[in-house]
């Protein structure tokens, strides 16, 4: 005898059909499931090949290292994150107009690649190993130094370093900003291990409830972090 | 349905009845009592069961499930073969009175004639008037669901023996008239008792725990409306039970699962005076302190649900379990929260809740469902908390209650 | 083939802000109405749980309720010597999609207009002469005044359970409100909402540079409200995720949780999901609008006969419609002729950093808990020795802190990645927030929409196309109004400060506001205006057109005070006026 909500709200006289759902409407409908926590060594990647992932930990481990102030992006499981997000809608760009014809624009004008979000890794990752390998004495980027490493990422984040098949700027920027996003987005999507990001900064994760605390100015905030799956992030679901 | 209970809104105002044809034997009926007719049938609240989901009108085929099987709920529109349309009034009062059916045979108690006994006979007569009013539809009543030897009707005459009693509503003469109006809906047409009282193994009401609440089945606890302090109405104000039945929601509580049903198609539309004869009649039950027991909860366990209350109960029910007046129902002093049973809250925890939309407050604020985010134990643990936590007291449970409620909730049970 | 369906009185494209107000309205008056939604159905529960709203990968970052720019988007450039690229993915704006629109994912931050930007033009002549106005700044008075549209201020802000102190009650200045604003009827529904660490800094400062700060008024509830309707609202508990997310708690003012509870059961009220319209269909002699076309989830075609045709979609997507429909004549730049596109604007925004001693805890926020002063916006300053028109608000805002895109900067000198950054970030991202200014933009000759000769959508119809730049007049006055706000930024005794000021030209990258105005302006004049004073096309009357859309030019404040006030003042003269008589409501 319960009710359904949405039944008994949907007044629409539309003739009912079934479901033949355009491409463009899985993107919004698609929930997060949580991502079980397995030791890093032993995780399935989706997209990327092991090679990848290997430049993959190496970039970010300098984008935002491990240090005296605790965990890196590495740590933090975000080369997993990258690698899930290449996998989903995001890497895929369901969700941009991708349509044709492409065109250079200018900067004013964004993101005029072909080029996928997975795809742009892709290429680029081979074109920047190439760029190594004919620099540095036939070494990949996870191969050099962290110096030299360094010197790399800039090259590609100022767009001094050409690449084949893909712009470095832009690259940087992709890359730059998924690593960002996994060492701050919610450990459900595979990043931010053990709070890593959040715990670094002070963020206390999803509360829904400040309204005694926003009036304590200066005061610290007690209360243990947490996630979307609660204060222990390697909780899946049970039950 | 919606349609009459909604037409029943502008009772007073337009007066006019939404429905077709009026069949041969409703001609020389009063319009007064066709009107009348349809109040009772609100307050009696006979579309919730005679109605199915996505079905006509008061035709029948709602799935009921007890204990000891399925019971599919009777055509009641005018429809002379499939049906009631050629039942005559003394056909239709032996039903409510006797439970008994035009040809002889018996009704299950699931529908609740040992509560319509006590309508008058004057009542009946008006139900039947506007039911003829109704549009007829065809559609043939499912046979029952029961296992055998249920499934004969004969054995309801045992049944009968042992648990029923006819008989019409005599009024008290020490009471007041409000209170015996009020007594009068209540343990009639009302018939609050048929979820509010426990039953026995038979499915039979205890008569000696009369509204000291009782499960409704699909892990739905209906609480005591009797004087308990803890877990029942002793609290409530008469004004509080009145804005519950009116509006679905007062400072106290709020109504969810089958009861924001009961107050979104029945209690909204009956009158003040009437919700006022029901309060006066509830509020004169004594007040008794609760039999719960409070619960010896393990500190650690109880840390534990103060820490999931905090992260996820907080953004609506608040820091201080208080709520929001007349919006969010406050958990502590709640007796639905505290009530003997904990299958409300932990179905509620489960799947969420919609207040009653009434025309008053058409918001239907709604809780969400919980059962992806947090696990059985996870649930015990704040289930135990809030029946426990700012000075409530209530039974404990534990994560195989939680998982059992689990797996009929989302078999789609409730 | 296009299956024709039962005609209804009235048939609204879109079921946002708008269309749920001319729906409550125009049911209450009897009429059947249908609204035609792209999107999906959405309700609180369960679609903005508590349980998971607070996502900001999926939500912020990926852009859980917007638009999803696969099946449509527009064209971009500076200026029409260029050729205009697609906005591949969002970036400057992020409209919405399905019930409820971009009410869903505001940050409730409401606003009404001040009674001088009502009538811009005149006023600006009055005051500074008409060669203060640049020749190629095509601003023009609305047809509407302030004090025309109090009333339906008052109604939307009632409707919303608005929290705020009042600044000017009937003539007399309230002590803590905004001194400038218009005079009001009366107080908000509800007053203020607490304020953060920040705010209270900002206040501290901003007076002691002699300005008069005031809280912002919010569509963020202070405490639990009743609306006319009934519809029930809870109260804001500070989450710190208001704008790109849905409210779990009744907080946020939206369709959801102010009228669709009324709306929903009756009777003469119907909508449709999962349904795109393309077109405004016209009788033969084009003066009459017999309905729309929309295609369906399955993409079959219906044509959907009304009576009275309103445009509720979001600003530029009315804009793109009245073009593919043919209704108003185009405007060309070149020839200086059309109405249909022209006038389009936007906002002008900047900022100061400012990196404190002391814990603000930046996470706990709401969308409008802001501190603000008004001193610069409008014509409230004399703009004489300036060189510009226009101004903007400066507001300390605490709306959240999440981690991935509401970082407050990093001090002058820091690193851009690395152990440097990430030292920042941990020194700095409990003890920062952000001064901000939004300004205004007129209208100039080459800001316009029209279509795009190259691109299409979905459905193979020409994507819209905009042609948009920051002219000196912005940057000019968006210096001036940011180095006001560096003032009040030092004055809260930060460790450094860091000024952001806006530069260069317009970007279709990063997010700036999504207050896209104009393309189908009002005024009192057909030939610079595609609706009149009550937004009824001037080619087409039984068209009416809503939101920022009718906007000339955009002031120096959020847009959906006046979007929802101009709505309850068009539906009211649909109701007293063209119902009564339907034809044109204004003779020229």
């Amino acid at each position: 005898m319960s009710e359904n909500t949405r039944r008994d709200l949907l007044r629409t006289t539309v003739i009912a059909g079934s479901a033949a759902v355009a491409s463009w409407l899985e993107p919004r409908a698609a929930v997060a499931e949580p991502v079980s926590r397995r030791p890093v060594a032993s995780r399935n990647f989706s997209y990327f090949s092991a090679p990848e992932i290997v430049f993959i930990d190496a970039a970010i481990g300098r984008l935002i290292p491990a240090d005296e102030l605790g965990p890196g992006a590495k740590e933090a499981d975000v080369a997993f994150f990258i690698d899930q997000q290449m996998a989903g809608s995001f890497g895929r760009a369901e969700t941009w107009y991708m349509q044709g014809p492409w065109k250079e624009g200018i900067p004013e004008q964004g993101y005029q690649l072909k080029l996928t979000p997975a795809q742009l890794y892709r290429v680029a990752i081979q074109g920047t190993d190439d760029y190594c390998r004919r620099t540095f004495n036939q070494a990949t980027f996870a191969e050099l130094g962290v110096g030299d490493q360094d010197k790399v990422l800039h090259g590609l984040e100022k767009g001094e370093i050409e690449l084949v098949g893909a712009p470095a700027k832009e690259f940087f920027a992709m890359l730059w900003q998924n690593t960002n996003e996994g060492f701050f987005a919610d450990p459900i999507y595979g990043g931010n291990r053990d709070f890593a990001g959040w715990k670094l900064i002070g963020f206390p994760g999803p509360r829904y409830n400040y309204v005694t605390e926003i009036e304590q100015y200066g005061k610290p905030y007690a209360l243990p972090t947490v996630g979307l799956m609660g204060r222990n992030e390697s909780a899946v679901r049970k039950g | 349905m919606r349609l009459a209970s909604f037409a029943f809104g502008l009772l007073g105002l337009f007066g006019l009845s939404l429905t077709i044809a009026v069949p041969a034997q409703a001609q020389g009926t009063t319009y007064t009592t066709i009107e009348r007719g349809r109040y009772l049938v609100n307050a009696g609240d006979c579309a919730s069961c005679h109605t199915d989901q996505g079905g006509q009108a008061y035709a029948g085929g709602l799935a009921l499930p007890t204990p000891f099987g399925i019971i599919y709920s009777t055509n009641i529109t005018p429809d002379r073969v499939t049906g009631i349309g050629n039942w005559s009034e003394e056909d239709f009062y032996r039903a409510m009175h006797n439970g008994i059916r035009r040809d002889g045979k018996h009704l299950y108690p699931a529908f609740p004639y040992p509560w319509f006994t006590k309508v008058s006979r004057d009542d009946v007569s008006a139900i039947k008037a506007f039911l003829n009013t109704l549009t007829p539809v065809r559609q043939e009543n499912r046979p029952t669901k029961l296992f055998w030897p249920l499934n004969e009707r004969e054995v309801v005459a045992g049944w009968n023996e042992l648990y029923f009693r006819d008989g019409a509503f005599v009024a008290d003469p020490k009471k007041s008239e409000q209170w015996n109006r009020g007594a009068y809906l209540v343990e009639g047409l009302g018939h609050c008792g048929a979820c509010h009282t426990a039953t026995n193994v038979l499915g039979a009401a205890k008569t000696t725990e009369n509204l000291k609440g009782g499960d409704f089945g699909e892990h739905w606890y209906a609480p005591s409306l009797t004087g308990h302090l803890r877990d029942g109405l002793g609290e409530w104000s008469a004004a509080e039970i009145v804005e519950y039945l009116k509006t679905g929601a007062n400072s106290k509580s709020a109504a969810a699962g089958p009861m924001a049903e009961v107050v979104k198609n029945s209690t909204q539309y009956l009158s003040d005076s009437d919700l006022n004869a029901i309060a006066t009649y509830l509020k004169d039950f004594p007040v008794e302190k609760t039999a719960t027991q409070a619960a010896e909860i393990d500190k650690q366990d109880l840390s534990r649900g103060e820490a999931l209350y905090v992260d996820n109960c907080t953004g609506c029910h608040m820091e201080n379990g208080e709520g929001l007046t007349e919006v969010f129902p406050s958990l502590k002093a709640s007796s639905a929260v505290q009530a003997t049973l904990p299958d409300t809250v932990i179905h509620v925890v489960l799947a969420g809740a919609k207040a009653a939309a009434t025309l008053s407050k058409p918001t239907g604020l709604a809780m969400p469902a919980f059962d992806r985010k947090l696990d059985d134990k996870q649930i015990a643990d704040l289930v135990n908390y809030i029946r426990n936590a700012w000075g409530n007291h209530a039974s404990q449970t534990d994560a195989g209650a939680v998982s059992k409620i689990r797996k009929d909730v989302e078999n789609g049970g409730g | 083939m296009v299956t024709k369906l039962k005609s209804v009185d009235v048939v609204l494209v879109g079921f946002g802000w708008t269309a749920s107000i001319l729906a409550k309205e125009l049911a209450d008056a009897g009429l059947q109405v249908l609204a035609i939604e792209r999107g999906e159905f959405r309700d609180t529960v369960p679609d903005f749980a508590t349980t998971h709203i607070q996502d900001e990968l999926r939500y912020a970052v990926r852009g859980g309720l917007f638009e999803n720019l696969a099946r449509e988007t527009l064209t971009f450039r500076n200026s029409f010597d260029q050729t205009a690229l697609p906005m591949r993915h969002l970036g400057s704006f992020n409209p919405a999609s399905g019930v409820g629109g971009a009410g869903v994912h505001w940050n409730g931050q409401n606003w009404r207009f001040l009674p001088t930007d009502f009538n811009i033009r005149s006023h600006t002549e009055a005051r500074y002469g008409k060669n203060f106005i640049p020749a190629d700044m095509t601003i023009q008075d609305w047809g509407v005044t302030y004090e025309e549209l109090e009333p339906y201020y008052d109604k939307f802000e009632y409707l919303c359970g608005i929290s705020g102190q009042a600044g000017n009650v009937q003539g007399a200045i309230q002590p803590g409100g905004n001194p400038f604003e218009g005079p009001r009827a009366r107080a908000y529904p509800l007053p203020p909402l607490k304020r953060s660490y920040a705010t209270v800094l900002f206040d501290k400062a901003a007076k002691e540079v002699g300005l008069k700060p005031f809280p912002c008024a919010a569509a963020n509830t202070s405490q639990p409200y009743k609306n006319p309707y009934g519809v029930q609202m809870g109260q804001c508990t500070y989450c710190g995720f208001c704008e790109w997310f849905a409210c779990g708690n009744y907080s946020k003012s939206s369709p959801q949780t102010t009228i669709l509870p009324a709306l929903l059961p009756m009777d003469n009220f119907s909508y449709r999901t999962l349904c795109d319209v393309t077109r405004v269909n016209l009788d033969s002699t084009g003066k009459r609008a017999t309905g729309v076309t929309y295609v369906d989830v399955q993409g079959r075609e219906f044509e959907q006969p009304a009576e009275l045709v309103i445009l509720c979609a979001f600003a530029q997507h009315n804009v793109h419609l009245l073009l593919l429909s043919g209704i108003g004549k185009p405007y060309d730049p070149r020839a200086n002729q059309g109405v249909t596109g022209r006038n389009y604007a936007y906002q002008i925004t900047s900022s100061v950093n400012v990196f404190l001693d002391n814990n603000m805890n930046p996470f706990m926020g709401a969308g409008a808990l802001g501190q603000a002063v008004d001193e610069f916006n409008g014509d409230n300053f004399d703009h004489g020795p300036l060189g510009f028109i226009g101004g903007g608000y400066i507001a300390l805002w605490t709306t959240g802190g999440r981690p991935i895109l509401q970082q407050h900067g990093a001090p002058e000198g820091t690193p851009k990645w690395g152990s440097g950054w990430k030292k920042s970030m941990q020194e700095n991202y409990l003890k920062s927030a952000s001064v901000a200014t939004h300004g205004s933009v007129m209208s100039y000759s080459g800001s316009y929409l029209d279509l795009d000769p190259t691109y299409r959508d979905a459905y193979g119809n020409p994507l819209l196309r905009l042609t948009f730049d920051f002219h000196d007049n912005e940057l000019k006055m968006s210096k001036f109004v940011t180095d006001k706000a560096a003032l009040i930024a030092k004055a809260m005794n930060p460790r450094s400060t860091k000024i952001n000021y806006r530069e260069g030209h317009y970007s279709i990258l990063p997010y700036e506001t999504t207050h896209n105005t104009g393309g189908a302006a009002m005024g009192a004049d057909p030939k610079t205006s595609v609706v009149n004073r009550y937004l009824q096309s001037w080619d087409v009357s039984n068209v009416f057109v809503m939101g920022s859309s009718v906007f000339p030019q955009n002031p120096g404040y959020n847009p959906t005070g006046t979007v929802g006030a101009l709505a309850y003042w068009a539906v009211d003269a649909i109701k007293t006026k063209y119902l009564k008589n339907p034809g044109p409501l204004v003779q020229t």
